[in-house]
């Protein structure tokens, strides 16, 4: 029986498909990664190589490298399911899709977000971060590309059925991504400077646990809207 | 009247540039969108007075053939 | 309860209902305006510290009230279209988002040039310039996701979709923004101190205010009218419309 299938076991399903597809595209990986390397590379080339300065930069830079990264890697993140038509089965199971489509988000973040954060240390070395703020640095790139991904699955799952979704995509999720970069990059700053943090990270997981039940809904609700 | 004469009016304490500025740009934004709201209507129109006619003439095609 | 409302659900009914009240709207708008303003301009004291320069507030307030009031307006809208799945509401939330992507429009310049002689430049990021900047963002966004698609029913649902979830983060930018500004901004200058406006300066700014919000619903109610026509392009009264305007 199809509806034999429990929550918890299409839940893992659809993850580990999504993995699996992802480990045999590498080039889905890695470029997103590359990018992020790069916008921060280029950010000394055109301010100057003086250490004071990017050291202040740093957090912002870092940033707003990786809000880019996660909203270009978040263009596919429905596009494949949605031509080959497996984005319709998956509309049409019994289980429910805010849960599916968590499982795809899940996805999405483990293979771009986990990555980003392991290489953000790497990349506050080359512009100089303050030796204090790399917890904070980490502590916040953990807590809030989540959220990236979340509001930006909105965002893809809005303008999967378009043509050309992807200058419209960025117009869309960027103002929403505002919250989390202030917050981000102030509570690296506080760090920088040996303040408590606390406060910050706390917000961002309010943000965390807010999209986290509410986004899966919305995202659920515009697949339904533009794939019909 | 807070003003003594009509030029003072329009100097406007010195901040005349800036105050008529406001106001132009204000002026010219809302007219343009009233402007372009208002022929919104005529344009559906028109267009649905278009496709009629196609419609019409596609229906008399389609007689004189039969 | 919903039994009064259900008549208007209908198209033409709706059609009539706007057409009729759009000339008091439209009155009304232009006396408010129309007496705020040169109240305001000409009657109104200046300002003891800022001079004359204060007259911008007469639009600027008003304008950036408003740009509130019609997201909250196209928030409600599109919100009915969504769960109830009236249409007429989605085609309102359609009417609506274009008027307030110009009143932002207008209340971004408008604090530009009033901050110029003020603070010395077009633009400083003050929490409130920076959150209705966003806030045109938002509105752009909904705008060019309603535009982008062919079939307008599809459309209508993702604009709105959109626009609830601009809802819930409007009161997290807000916030967030004006915590970012006080913490890069040792707080200088504000420009208005609501409470300590003398009367003669608070009545026109409160008449234009009202002024704007009719004007707002007066615009509404012309978009409103043109967007029912190009939905209902197959019926019969709008067809009789279309020849009466096409014989003309």
């Amino acid at each position: 029986m199809l509806r034999g299938i429990g929550y918890t076991q299409a839940f893992f399903t659809l993850l580990l498909r999504d993995l699996k597809i992802a480990v045999r595209h590498r080039g889905d990986i890695f470029n997103p990664l590359l990018f992020f390397i790069m916008v921060v590379t280029l950010f000394p080339l055109g301010i100057g190589p003086e250490p004071q300065m990017l050291a202040r930069i740093a957090p912002g830079v870092i940033w707003v490298a990786a809000l880019l990264a996660s909203m270009l890697s978040l263009e596919r993140l429905f596009k494949a399911d949605f031509s080959d038509g497996s984005l319709e089965q998956m509309l049409l199971s019994p289980q429910p899709l805010s849960l599916m489509v968590l499982a795809k988000v899940l996805a999405h973040w483990l293979l771009t977000g986990v990555p980003l954060i392991i290489m953000a240390p790497l990349l506050g070395l080359l512009l100089n971060l303050e030796t204090q703020s790399y917890a904070a640095l980490i502590a916040t790139l953990v807590l809030g590309t989540p959220v990236l991904s979340l509001l930006g699955a909105i965002g893809v799952a809005l303008t999967v059925g378009l043509r050309k979704g992807g200058v419209l995509l960025s117009l869309l999720i960027l103002p929403l991504y505002i919250p989390v970069l202030i917050f981000a990059t102030s509570a690296i700053d506080a760090a920088g400077m040996n303040l408590p943090y606390d406060g910050q990270l706390a917000i961002i997981g309010a943000m965390l646990a807010g999209s986290l039940t509410l986004a899966p809904f919305a995202i659920g609700a515009s697949l339904r809207v533009s794939t019909n | 009247m807070q003003f003594d004469s009509m030029s003072d009016f329009f100097h406007m304490g010195g901040y005349a540039f800036y105050v008529w500025l406001s106001y132009g740009v204000t002026l010219a934004c809302v007219a343009t969108l009233i402007v372009g709201s208002a022929r919104q209507k005529g344009r559906v129109l028109r267009e649905i007075a278009q496709k009629m006619q196609r419609e019409q003439r596609l229906k008399q095609n389609r007689s004189t053939k039969q | 309860m919903w039994k009064w409302l259900h008549p208007y659900a209908d198209p033409q009914r709706a059609y009539r209902l706007s057409e009729r009240l759009q000339p008091w709207f439209t009155l009304l708008a232009l006396m408010f305006i129309c007496v705020g303003t040169v109240w305001g301009l000409a009657f109104a004291p200046s300002d003891y510290q800022q001079g004359d320069s204060y007259r911008i507030i007469f639009i600027h307030v008003p304008a950036a009230s408003m740009s509130m009031a019609a997201y909250m307006g196209m928030a409600t809208a599109a919100f009915v279209g969504l769960v109830w799945q009236i249409k007429l509401a989605d085609w309102a939330a359609a009417a609506i988002a274009p008027i307030g992507a110009v009143i932002t429009f207008i209340a971004l310049f408008t604090g530009a040039a009033w901050g110029k002689p003020m603070w010395g430049t077009w633009w400083v990021w003050d929490a409130r310039l920076t959150s209705e900047l966003i806030l045109l963002f938002l509105y752009l966004g909904v705008i060019s996701l309603y535009a982008s698609f062919e079939d307008k029913v599809v459309a209508a649902r993702a604009a709105g979709i959109l626009t609830l979830v601009g809802v819930i983060n409007i009161p997290i930018i807000k916030y967030s923004v004006e915590w970012w500004s006080s913490l890069h901004q040792p707080s200088t200058i504000r420009i208005t101190e609501e409470s300590t406006m003398a009367p003669e300066m608070l009545y026109p700014l409160l008449i234009n205010i009202l002024g704007f919000g009719f004007m707002i619903g007066a615009i509404t109610l012309v978009r409103f009218k043109a967007e029912i026509l190009a939905r209902n392009g197959m019926r019969p009264w709008v067809r009789e419309l279309a020849t009466a305007t096409g014989a003309k």
